[in-house]
Protein backbone atom coordinates (compact mmCIF):
# COMPACT_ATOMS: atom_id res chain seq x y z
CA UNK A 1 0.00 0.00 0.00
CA UNK A 2 3.23 2.64 -0.06
CA UNK A 3 2.78 3.18 -3.70
CA UNK A 4 4.57 6.34 -4.35
CA UNK A 5 2.25 9.39 -5.08
CA UNK A 6 4.65 10.94 -7.35
CA UNK A 7 8.29 11.29 -7.63
CA UNK A 8 10.13 13.19 -4.78
CA UNK A 9 6.61 13.27 -3.15
CA UNK A 10 6.35 11.94 0.52
CA UNK A 11 2.72 11.22 0.54
CA UNK A 12 1.54 8.05 -0.08
CA UNK A 13 -1.49 6.19 -0.53
CA UNK A 14 -2.60 4.52 2.36
CA UNK A 15 -6.03 3.52 2.55
CA UNK A 16 -8.18 1.82 -0.13
CA UNK A 17 -11.68 2.88 -1.24
CA UNK A 18 -13.29 -0.39 0.87
CA UNK A 19 -11.50 0.31 3.43
CA UNK A 20 -12.00 4.24 3.98
CA UNK A 21 -16.16 3.25 3.04
CA UNK A 22 -15.90 0.67 6.08
CA UNK A 23 -14.08 2.92 8.54
CA UNK A 24 -17.10 5.35 7.74
CA UNK A 25 -20.24 3.19 7.64
CA UNK A 26 -18.68 1.72 10.71
CA UNK A 27 -18.63 4.90 12.71
CA UNK A 28 -22.00 6.11 11.78
CA UNK A 29 -23.46 2.74 12.42
CA UNK A 30 -21.68 2.57 15.80
CA UNK A 31 -22.94 6.03 16.90
CA UNK A 32 -26.48 5.39 16.18
CA UNK A 33 -26.39 1.97 17.76
CA UNK A 34 -24.19 2.93 21.03
CA UNK A 35 -27.30 6.21 21.19
CA UNK A 36 -30.33 3.90 20.88
CA UNK A 37 -28.76 0.93 22.29
CA UNK A 38 -28.39 3.08 25.76
CA UNK A 39 -32.33 4.22 25.08
CA UNK A 40 -32.90 0.32 25.23
CA UNK A 41 -30.87 -0.15 28.33
CA UNK A 42 -33.13 2.61 29.88
CA UNK A 43 -36.28 0.26 29.54
CA UNK A 44 -34.51 -1.81 32.25
CA UNK A 45 -31.78 -0.32 33.73
CA UNK A 46 -29.95 -3.40 35.39
CA UNK A 47 -27.62 -6.02 33.77
CA UNK A 48 -27.72 -9.84 35.46
CA UNK A 49 -25.74 -13.32 34.17
CA UNK A 50 -27.21 -16.36 33.86
CA UNK A 51 -30.41 -17.51 31.75
CA UNK A 52 -32.58 -15.14 33.58
CA UNK A 53 -33.02 -12.34 35.39
CA UNK A 54 -32.35 -12.65 39.22
CA UNK A 55 -34.43 -9.46 39.85
CA UNK A 56 -33.59 -9.03 43.91
CA UNK A 57 -29.46 -9.31 42.84
CA UNK A 58 -28.50 -7.56 39.58
CA UNK A 59 -25.13 -7.47 38.46
CA UNK A 60 -25.07 -3.79 37.80
CA UNK A 61 -28.20 -0.86 37.86
CA UNK A 62 -29.19 2.49 37.47
CA UNK A 63 -32.00 3.59 39.72
CA UNK A 64 -33.54 6.37 41.41
CA UNK A 65 -34.38 7.15 45.21
CA UNK A 66 -36.30 10.12 46.80
CA UNK A 67 -34.28 11.17 49.52
CA UNK A 68 -35.97 12.59 53.32
CA UNK A 69 -35.79 16.16 51.79
CA UNK A 70 -37.95 14.72 49.03
CA UNK A 71 -35.21 15.38 46.00
CA UNK A 72 -34.47 12.81 43.96
CA UNK A 73 -31.22 10.98 43.42
CA UNK A 74 -30.11 8.87 41.40
CA UNK A 75 -27.54 5.65 42.27
CA UNK A 76 -25.58 3.24 40.54
CA UNK A 77 -24.92 -0.19 41.95
CA UNK A 78 -22.00 -2.32 40.84
CA UNK A 79 -21.95 -5.40 42.35
CA UNK A 80 -21.40 -4.82 46.30
CA UNK A 81 -20.72 -1.12 45.78
CA UNK A 82 -23.10 1.87 45.10
CA UNK A 83 -22.09 5.40 43.68
CA UNK A 84 -24.25 8.47 44.13
CA UNK A 85 -24.80 9.61 40.30
CA UNK A 86 -27.50 11.86 40.50
CA UNK A 87 -27.60 14.14 37.28
CA UNK A 88 -25.94 11.33 35.07
CA UNK A 89 -26.96 7.85 35.97
CA UNK A 90 -30.27 6.78 37.59
CA UNK A 91 -31.77 10.02 37.42
CA UNK A 92 -30.95 13.38 34.96
CA UNK A 93 -32.72 16.70 34.64
CA UNK A 94 -35.46 16.34 32.00
CA UNK A 95 -35.97 18.98 29.58
CA UNK A 96 -37.30 22.09 32.26
CA UNK A 97 -34.54 20.56 34.24
CA UNK A 98 -36.32 18.48 36.66
CA UNK A 99 -34.09 15.66 38.16
CA UNK A 100 -36.50 12.55 36.92
CA UNK A 101 -35.53 8.61 37.22
CA UNK A 102 -33.98 7.50 34.27
CA UNK A 103 -30.82 5.00 33.53
CA UNK A 104 -28.71 7.19 31.00
CA UNK A 105 -29.31 10.80 30.67
CA UNK A 106 -31.48 11.89 27.91
CA UNK A 107 -28.38 13.52 25.91
CA UNK A 108 -27.15 10.24 25.25
CA UNK A 109 -29.80 8.25 23.95
CA UNK A 110 -31.91 8.06 20.61
CA UNK A 111 -34.50 9.71 21.07
CA UNK A 112 -33.59 11.96 23.59
CA UNK A 113 -37.15 11.15 25.53
CA UNK A 114 -37.89 7.91 26.84
CA UNK A 115 -39.58 5.63 23.76
CA UNK A 116 -38.32 2.11 23.93
CA UNK A 117 -39.70 0.78 20.62
CA UNK A 118 -38.18 4.34 18.57
CA UNK A 119 -34.87 2.91 20.17
CA UNK A 120 -35.44 -0.42 18.86
CA UNK A 121 -36.48 0.41 15.51
CA UNK A 122 -32.81 2.89 15.18
CA UNK A 123 -30.88 0.05 16.94
CA UNK A 124 -31.88 -2.71 14.25
CA UNK A 125 -31.83 -0.18 10.77
CA UNK A 126 -28.33 0.23 12.06
CA UNK A 127 -27.30 -3.31 13.08
CA UNK A 128 -28.48 -4.63 10.03
CA UNK A 129 -26.29 -2.28 8.28
CA UNK A 130 -23.27 -2.67 10.37
CA UNK A 131 -23.46 -6.60 9.76
CA UNK A 132 -23.83 -5.63 6.07
CA UNK A 133 -20.74 -3.56 5.74
CA UNK A 134 -19.13 -5.81 8.03
CA UNK A 135 -19.16 -8.69 5.78
CA UNK A 136 -18.67 -6.34 2.84
CA UNK A 137 -15.30 -5.29 4.04
CA UNK A 138 -14.41 -8.76 5.24
CA UNK A 139 -14.58 -10.01 1.49
CA UNK A 140 -12.93 -6.90 0.47
CA UNK A 141 -10.04 -6.68 2.87
CA UNK A 142 -9.50 -11.12 2.43
CA UNK A 143 -9.13 -10.15 -1.49
CA UNK A 144 -6.60 -7.24 -1.32
CA UNK A 145 -5.21 -8.86 1.16
CA UNK A 146 -5.38 -5.68 3.61
CA UNK A 147 -5.63 -8.02 6.97
CA UNK A 148 -2.61 -10.29 5.82
CA UNK A 149 -0.73 -7.19 4.44
CA UNK A 150 -1.55 -4.67 6.72
CA UNK A 151 -3.36 -5.75 9.78
CA UNK A 152 -0.95 -9.37 10.90
CA UNK A 153 1.97 -8.07 13.29
CA UNK A 154 5.01 -10.06 11.85
CA UNK A 155 6.92 -12.00 14.77
CA UNK A 156 9.35 -9.20 14.80
CA UNK A 157 6.98 -6.19 15.13
CA UNK A 158 5.61 -8.54 18.47
CA UNK A 159 9.29 -9.13 19.76
CA UNK A 160 9.16 -5.26 19.64
CA UNK A 161 6.58 -4.59 21.08
CA UNK A 162 7.94 -3.54 24.70
CA UNK A 163 9.73 -0.82 22.55
CA UNK A 164 6.68 0.13 20.73
CA UNK A 165 4.79 0.46 23.86
CA UNK A 166 7.75 3.08 25.55
CA UNK A 167 7.63 5.10 22.11
CA UNK A 168 3.58 5.52 22.93
CA UNK A 169 4.58 6.80 26.10
CA UNK A 170 7.01 9.02 25.27
CA UNK A 171 4.40 10.42 22.46
CA UNK A 172 6.74 9.39 19.59
CA UNK A 173 5.26 8.47 16.46
CA UNK A 174 6.58 7.29 13.37
CA UNK A 175 4.81 8.49 10.03
CA UNK A 176 5.92 5.77 7.52
CA UNK A 177 2.81 5.28 6.74
CA UNK A 178 2.56 1.56 7.65
CA UNK A 179 0.45 0.78 11.37
CA UNK A 180 2.67 0.54 14.22
CA UNK A 181 2.23 -3.23 16.26
CA UNK A 182 -0.30 -1.22 19.01
CA UNK A 183 -2.34 -0.22 15.83
CA UNK A 184 -2.30 -3.60 14.24
CA UNK A 185 -3.10 -5.68 17.62
CA UNK A 186 -5.88 -2.99 18.37
CA UNK A 187 -7.13 -3.32 15.01
CA UNK A 188 -7.39 -6.72 15.24
CA UNK A 189 -8.93 -6.68 18.61
CA UNK A 190 -11.65 -4.47 17.52
CA UNK A 191 -12.64 -6.16 13.82
CA UNK A 192 -11.76 -9.90 14.97
CA UNK A 193 -13.19 -9.86 18.71
CA UNK A 194 -15.18 -6.79 19.40
CA UNK A 195 -17.53 -6.64 16.47
CA UNK A 196 -17.71 -10.33 15.95
CA UNK A 197 -18.82 -10.42 19.79
CA UNK A 198 -21.05 -7.73 19.69
CA UNK A 199 -23.70 -9.02 17.50
CA UNK A 200 -23.35 -12.43 18.30
CA UNK A 201 -24.18 -11.36 21.82
CA UNK A 202 -27.13 -9.45 20.19
CA UNK A 203 -28.73 -12.15 17.96
CA UNK A 204 -28.54 -14.61 21.38
CA UNK A 205 -30.94 -12.12 22.93
CA UNK A 206 -33.28 -12.86 19.98
CA UNK A 207 -35.86 -15.56 21.28
CA UNK A 208 -35.86 -16.56 17.44
CA UNK A 209 -32.01 -16.78 17.14
CA UNK A 210 -32.12 -19.19 20.47
CA UNK A 211 -34.47 -21.48 18.33
CA UNK A 212 -31.97 -21.80 16.24
CA UNK A 213 -29.18 -22.12 17.67
CA UNK A 214 -29.52 -22.60 21.20
CA UNK A 215 -25.70 -22.98 21.32
CA UNK A 216 -25.24 -19.49 21.77
CA UNK A 217 -26.86 -19.79 25.17
CA UNK A 218 -24.56 -22.15 26.14
CA UNK A 219 -21.45 -19.85 24.63
CA UNK A 220 -22.53 -16.89 26.38
CA UNK A 221 -24.10 -18.16 29.83
CA UNK A 222 -27.78 -17.54 28.88
CA UNK A 223 -29.94 -14.90 27.54
CA UNK A 224 -29.09 -12.33 30.44
CA UNK A 225 -25.20 -12.73 30.38
CA UNK A 226 -25.50 -12.33 26.72
CA UNK A 227 -27.03 -9.17 27.33
CA UNK A 228 -24.13 -8.24 30.22
CA UNK A 229 -21.25 -9.17 27.44
CA UNK A 230 -23.44 -6.72 24.70
CA UNK A 231 -22.86 -4.23 27.16
CA UNK A 232 -19.41 -4.68 28.43
CA UNK A 233 -18.05 -4.95 24.12
CA UNK A 234 -20.19 -1.52 24.16
CA UNK A 235 -18.07 -0.33 26.99
CA UNK A 236 -14.74 -1.37 25.36
CA UNK A 237 -15.56 -0.55 21.92
CA UNK A 238 -16.21 3.24 23.44
CA UNK A 239 -13.13 2.85 25.46
CA UNK A 240 -11.56 2.12 21.84
CA UNK A 241 -12.90 5.31 20.46
CA UNK A 242 -11.83 7.14 22.92
CA UNK A 243 -8.25 5.91 22.90
CA UNK A 244 -8.30 6.42 18.81
CA UNK A 245 -9.30 9.77 18.86
CA UNK A 246 -6.50 10.45 21.33
CA UNK A 247 -3.97 9.05 19.19
CA UNK A 248 -5.27 10.85 15.87
CA UNK A 249 -5.17 14.00 17.81
CA UNK A 250 -1.51 12.93 19.09
CA UNK A 251 -0.21 11.77 15.55
CA UNK A 252 -1.42 15.03 13.60
CA UNK A 253 -5.15 15.26 12.79
CA UNK A 254 -5.15 16.66 9.67
CA UNK A 255 -2.67 14.33 7.87
CA UNK A 256 -4.59 10.95 9.64
CA UNK A 257 -7.73 12.83 8.57
CA UNK A 258 -7.11 13.73 5.19
CA UNK A 259 -5.60 9.67 4.94
CA UNK A 260 -8.91 8.10 5.93
CA UNK A 261 -11.21 10.74 4.11
CA UNK A 262 -8.81 10.75 0.34
CA UNK A 263 -6.82 7.95 1.29
CA UNK A 264 -3.39 9.61 1.15
CA UNK A 265 -0.75 10.49 3.99
CA UNK A 266 2.19 12.21 4.62
CA UNK A 267 5.03 10.50 5.84
CA UNK A 268 8.02 11.40 7.75
CA UNK A 269 10.56 12.75 5.04
CA UNK A 270 13.45 10.89 6.97
CA UNK A 271 11.46 7.75 5.88
CA UNK A 272 11.12 8.33 3.03
CA UNK A 273 13.71 6.35 1.29
CA UNK A 274 13.76 3.33 3.47
CA UNK A 275 9.96 3.42 3.34
CA UNK A 276 9.08 2.03 0.16
CA UNK B 1 -3.69 33.37 26.32
CA UNK B 2 -6.85 35.20 25.06
CA UNK B 3 -6.59 33.61 21.85
CA UNK B 4 -6.15 30.21 23.37
CA UNK B 5 -8.94 30.39 25.52
CA UNK B 6 -11.18 31.78 23.20
CA UNK B 7 -10.22 29.13 20.68
CA UNK B 8 -10.70 26.30 23.10
CA UNK B 9 -14.20 28.23 23.97
CA UNK B 10 -15.27 28.15 20.67
CA UNK B 11 -14.39 24.14 20.16
CA UNK B 12 -16.42 23.34 23.21
CA UNK B 13 -19.65 25.24 22.26
CA UNK B 14 -19.05 24.04 18.50
CA UNK B 15 -19.18 20.62 19.40
CA UNK B 16 -22.06 21.33 22.01
CA UNK B 17 -23.55 22.97 19.78
CA UNK B 18 -23.31 20.09 16.35
CA UNK B 19 -23.90 17.33 19.07
CA UNK B 20 -26.90 19.11 20.72
CA UNK B 21 -28.00 19.90 16.96
CA UNK B 22 -27.51 16.03 15.70
CA UNK B 23 -29.39 14.92 18.29
CA UNK B 24 -32.67 16.84 18.01
CA UNK B 25 -32.51 15.93 14.25
CA UNK B 26 -32.68 12.81 15.44
CA UNK B 27 -35.53 13.06 17.32
CA UNK B 28 -36.84 15.14 14.60
CA UNK B 29 -36.20 11.97 12.42
CA UNK B 30 -37.67 9.88 15.09
CA UNK B 31 -41.10 11.79 15.21
CA UNK B 32 -41.40 11.56 11.10
CA UNK B 33 -43.91 9.02 10.41
CA UNK B 34 -42.14 8.76 6.73
CA UNK B 35 -38.60 8.42 8.17
CA UNK B 36 -39.12 6.37 11.14
CA UNK B 37 -41.28 3.61 8.62
CA UNK B 38 -38.36 3.74 6.35
CA UNK B 39 -35.73 2.56 9.33
CA UNK B 40 -38.61 0.66 11.09
CA UNK B 41 -38.61 -1.48 7.28
CA UNK B 42 -35.78 -3.32 8.99
CA UNK B 43 -37.92 -5.73 10.85
CA UNK B 44 -39.20 -6.85 7.10
CA UNK B 45 -35.36 -7.73 6.62
CA UNK B 46 -35.55 -9.79 10.12
CA UNK B 47 -38.59 -11.55 9.87
CA UNK B 48 -37.54 -12.74 6.45
CA UNK B 49 -34.25 -13.82 7.83
CA UNK B 50 -35.21 -15.51 10.30
CA UNK B 51 -38.03 -17.16 8.52
CA UNK B 52 -35.19 -18.63 6.05
CA UNK B 53 -33.06 -19.30 8.57
CA UNK B 54 -35.32 -21.01 11.33
CA UNK B 55 -36.86 -24.12 10.90
CA UNK B 56 -40.55 -23.75 11.94
CA UNK B 57 -40.99 -26.25 14.10
CA UNK B 58 -37.73 -25.40 15.76
CA UNK B 59 -38.07 -25.57 20.00
CA UNK B 60 -37.29 -22.30 21.94
CA UNK B 61 -34.94 -23.50 24.55
CA UNK B 62 -36.65 -25.39 27.56
CA UNK B 63 -35.19 -25.59 31.17
CA UNK B 64 -35.20 -28.08 34.22
CA UNK B 65 -37.37 -27.62 37.22
CA UNK B 66 -34.50 -26.17 39.22
CA UNK B 67 -34.37 -23.13 36.80
CA UNK B 68 -37.81 -22.20 38.04
CA UNK B 69 -36.16 -19.98 40.80
CA UNK B 70 -38.58 -16.71 41.39
CA UNK B 71 -42.22 -16.33 40.99
CA UNK B 72 -43.47 -15.24 37.19
CA UNK B 73 -42.81 -11.77 37.05
CA UNK B 74 -46.13 -10.37 35.18
CA UNK B 75 -45.50 -8.27 31.89
CA UNK B 76 -48.00 -5.82 30.71
CA UNK B 77 -51.57 -5.69 32.52
CA UNK B 78 -51.65 -7.13 35.73
CA UNK B 79 -54.96 -6.53 36.14
CA UNK B 80 -58.08 -6.20 34.27
CA UNK B 81 -60.63 -2.90 34.78
CA UNK B 82 -63.94 -4.66 34.31
CA UNK B 83 -66.82 -5.66 37.08
CA UNK B 84 -67.99 -8.54 34.43
CA UNK B 85 -64.40 -10.28 34.19
CA UNK B 86 -64.03 -10.58 37.72
CA UNK B 87 -67.31 -12.00 38.35
CA UNK B 88 -66.19 -14.54 35.72
CA UNK B 89 -62.85 -15.05 37.57
CA UNK B 90 -64.88 -15.96 40.64
CA UNK B 91 -66.73 -18.15 39.35
CA UNK B 92 -63.72 -20.32 37.90
CA UNK B 93 -65.18 -19.24 34.26
CA UNK B 94 -68.11 -21.09 34.86
CA UNK B 95 -70.84 -20.49 32.00
CA UNK B 96 -67.81 -18.65 29.99
CA UNK B 97 -66.80 -19.77 26.59
CA UNK B 98 -63.93 -19.01 24.17
CA UNK B 99 -64.91 -18.28 20.58
CA UNK B 100 -63.23 -19.19 18.04
CA UNK B 101 -65.00 -17.58 14.96
CA UNK B 102 -63.49 -16.20 11.10
CA UNK B 103 -62.18 -18.36 8.96
CA UNK B 104 -62.70 -21.61 9.99
CA UNK B 105 -65.18 -24.50 8.64
CA UNK B 106 -66.93 -24.81 12.19
CA UNK B 107 -66.86 -21.83 14.46
CA UNK B 108 -66.41 -23.37 18.47
CA UNK B 109 -67.19 -21.84 22.00
CA UNK B 110 -64.72 -23.83 23.78
CA UNK B 111 -65.34 -23.86 27.91
CA UNK B 112 -62.65 -23.71 30.14
CA UNK B 113 -63.25 -26.96 31.15
CA UNK B 114 -63.50 -28.35 27.53
CA UNK B 115 -59.86 -26.99 27.15
CA UNK B 116 -58.33 -27.98 29.82
CA UNK B 117 -59.51 -31.26 28.94
CA UNK B 118 -57.76 -31.52 25.59
CA UNK B 119 -54.14 -32.60 25.12
CA UNK B 120 -52.00 -30.79 27.42
CA UNK B 121 -48.57 -29.85 26.89
CA UNK B 122 -46.12 -28.48 29.80
CA UNK B 123 -43.14 -26.61 28.84
CA UNK B 124 -40.74 -24.89 30.97
CA UNK B 125 -39.70 -21.91 28.91
CA UNK B 126 -38.04 -18.67 29.32
CA UNK B 127 -40.35 -15.51 28.95
CA UNK B 128 -38.30 -12.77 27.65
CA UNK B 129 -39.49 -8.68 28.20
CA UNK B 130 -39.46 -6.39 25.20
CA UNK B 131 -37.74 -4.32 28.25
CA UNK B 132 -34.74 -6.35 28.43
CA UNK B 133 -35.89 -9.01 31.18
CA UNK B 134 -35.94 -12.99 31.24
CA UNK B 135 -37.82 -14.96 33.43
CA UNK B 136 -38.23 -18.51 33.46
CA UNK B 137 -41.44 -20.50 34.43
CA UNK B 138 -43.36 -23.74 33.97
CA UNK B 139 -46.88 -23.22 31.76
CA UNK B 140 -49.57 -25.68 30.90
CA UNK B 141 -51.95 -25.58 28.14
CA UNK B 142 -53.36 -27.21 24.91
CA UNK B 143 -51.41 -26.65 21.76
CA UNK B 144 -53.18 -24.08 19.34
CA UNK B 145 -52.91 -26.20 16.35
CA UNK B 146 -55.28 -28.78 17.69
CA UNK B 147 -58.22 -25.84 18.54
CA UNK B 148 -57.44 -24.82 15.31
CA UNK B 149 -57.85 -28.11 13.59
CA UNK B 150 -61.01 -28.76 15.68
CA UNK B 151 -62.68 -25.61 14.07
CA UNK B 152 -61.00 -26.35 10.20
CA UNK B 153 -58.92 -23.75 9.53
CA UNK B 154 -59.92 -22.34 5.87
CA UNK B 155 -57.33 -22.14 3.09
CA UNK B 156 -57.27 -18.45 3.11
CA UNK B 157 -56.44 -18.34 6.36
CA UNK B 158 -53.17 -15.96 7.34
CA UNK B 159 -53.52 -14.79 10.90
CA UNK B 160 -54.84 -15.67 14.04
CA UNK B 161 -55.98 -12.66 16.15
CA UNK B 162 -56.40 -12.96 19.93
CA UNK B 163 -59.47 -10.77 21.68
CA UNK B 164 -58.30 -9.83 25.47
CA UNK B 165 -60.30 -8.47 28.43
CA UNK B 166 -57.81 -6.33 29.70
CA UNK B 167 -57.57 -2.59 28.42
CA UNK B 168 -54.09 -0.61 28.67
CA UNK B 169 -55.48 3.51 28.40
CA UNK B 170 -58.40 2.97 27.13
CA UNK B 171 -57.81 0.57 24.33
CA UNK B 172 -58.88 -3.11 24.48
CA UNK B 173 -55.36 -5.38 23.53
CA UNK B 174 -55.32 -7.70 21.18
CA UNK B 175 -52.47 -9.64 19.10
CA UNK B 176 -51.80 -11.56 16.20
CA UNK B 177 -49.67 -14.33 14.82
CA UNK B 178 -49.13 -16.17 11.47
CA UNK B 179 -49.75 -19.41 10.88
CA UNK B 180 -46.52 -20.34 10.88
CA UNK B 181 -46.36 -19.12 14.75
CA UNK B 182 -49.46 -20.69 15.21
CA UNK B 183 -49.03 -24.34 14.38
CA UNK B 184 -45.29 -24.12 16.19
CA UNK B 185 -45.53 -27.06 18.80
CA UNK B 186 -45.17 -24.74 21.85
CA UNK B 187 -47.93 -22.26 21.01
CA UNK B 188 -50.48 -23.13 23.56
CA UNK B 189 -53.39 -21.45 25.13
CA UNK B 190 -51.87 -21.81 28.71
CA UNK B 191 -54.12 -22.03 31.43
CA UNK B 192 -51.87 -23.08 34.30
CA UNK B 193 -48.33 -21.64 35.57
CA UNK B 194 -45.80 -23.06 37.56
CA UNK B 195 -48.62 -26.37 38.33
CA UNK B 196 -51.01 -23.86 39.74
CA UNK B 197 -54.12 -22.18 37.90
CA UNK B 198 -53.26 -19.39 35.78
CA UNK B 199 -53.70 -16.03 37.83
CA UNK B 200 -55.25 -12.73 37.29
CA UNK B 201 -51.85 -11.03 37.19
CA UNK B 202 -50.60 -14.04 34.40
CA UNK B 203 -53.93 -13.55 32.33
CA UNK B 204 -56.61 -15.78 33.71
CA UNK B 205 -58.34 -17.33 32.50
CA UNK B 206 -55.89 -17.57 29.05
CA UNK B 207 -52.64 -16.40 27.93
CA UNK B 208 -51.15 -17.79 24.86
CA UNK B 209 -47.39 -18.62 24.71
CA UNK B 210 -45.53 -17.84 21.74
CA UNK B 211 -41.61 -18.84 22.75
CA UNK B 212 -39.88 -17.58 19.89
CA UNK B 213 -41.52 -13.84 20.00
CA UNK B 214 -41.25 -11.13 23.05
CA UNK B 215 -43.67 -11.02 25.64
CA UNK B 216 -45.67 -8.68 24.41
CA UNK B 217 -46.74 -10.77 21.74
CA UNK B 218 -48.56 -13.44 24.35
CA UNK B 219 -51.95 -12.10 24.88
CA UNK B 220 -53.41 -12.31 28.08
CA UNK B 221 -56.99 -12.64 29.51
CA UNK B 222 -57.74 -13.97 25.74
CA UNK B 223 -61.54 -13.55 25.31
CA UNK B 224 -61.88 -14.74 22.21
CA UNK B 225 -59.89 -16.27 18.83
CA UNK B 226 -60.55 -14.57 15.13
CA UNK B 227 -59.22 -15.89 11.99
CA UNK B 228 -58.26 -13.38 9.65
CA UNK B 229 -56.46 -12.67 6.17
CA UNK B 230 -56.02 -9.46 6.77
CA UNK B 231 -54.92 -7.69 10.10
CA UNK B 232 -55.18 -3.88 8.65
CA UNK B 233 -59.37 -3.77 9.30
CA UNK B 234 -58.46 -4.76 13.47
CA UNK B 235 -58.00 -1.34 15.28
CA UNK B 236 -54.82 0.38 14.50
CA UNK B 237 -54.40 -1.87 11.50
CA UNK B 238 -50.87 -3.19 12.50
CA UNK B 239 -51.85 -6.15 14.36
CA UNK B 240 -51.79 -5.97 17.87
CA UNK B 241 -52.19 -3.35 20.57
CA UNK B 242 -48.15 -2.85 20.84
CA UNK B 243 -47.62 -2.97 17.10
CA UNK B 244 -50.48 -0.24 16.79
CA UNK B 245 -48.23 2.27 18.79
CA UNK B 246 -44.88 1.61 17.13
CA UNK B 247 -43.54 -1.77 18.53
CA UNK B 248 -42.28 -4.31 15.98
CA UNK B 249 -45.37 -7.18 15.07
CA UNK B 250 -42.66 -9.29 13.90
CA UNK B 251 -40.95 -9.70 17.44
CA UNK B 252 -38.42 -12.46 17.43
CA UNK B 253 -36.04 -10.65 18.20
Amino acid sequence: MEQQDSAGSNVIYRHRWPTRIWHWANAVCLFFLLLSGLQIFNAHPALYFGQQSTFDDPALSLTAFRAADRTIHGQTQIGSWTFDTTGYLGASPDRIGNMVPRGFPPWLTIPSYRDLSTGRVWHFFFAWLLVINGLVFLVFSLANRHFVRDLAPSGRELGGIGHTILEHIRFRFHHDGRYNVLQKLSYIVVIFILLPLIVATGLTMSPGMDSWAPWLLDVFGGRQSARSIHFITMALLVTFFIVHILMVLAAGPINEMRSIITGRYKIDPELKEGSS
Amino acid sequence: MTLILTRRRLLRYGALGAGAALLAGCDGISRNPQARNFLQRAEDLTMAAQRALIDRTALAPEFSESEIIQPMRANGSRNVQDDAYHALFDSDFAGWTLPVTGLVEKPLALSLNEIRNMPSRTQITRHDCVEGWSCIAKWTGTPLSGVLDQAGVKPDAKYIVFRCFDTLGNALYYESIDMVDARHPQTILAYGLNDEKLGIPYGAPLRVRVERQLGYKMAKYIKAIEVVDDLSPIAGGKGGYWPDRGYEWYAGI
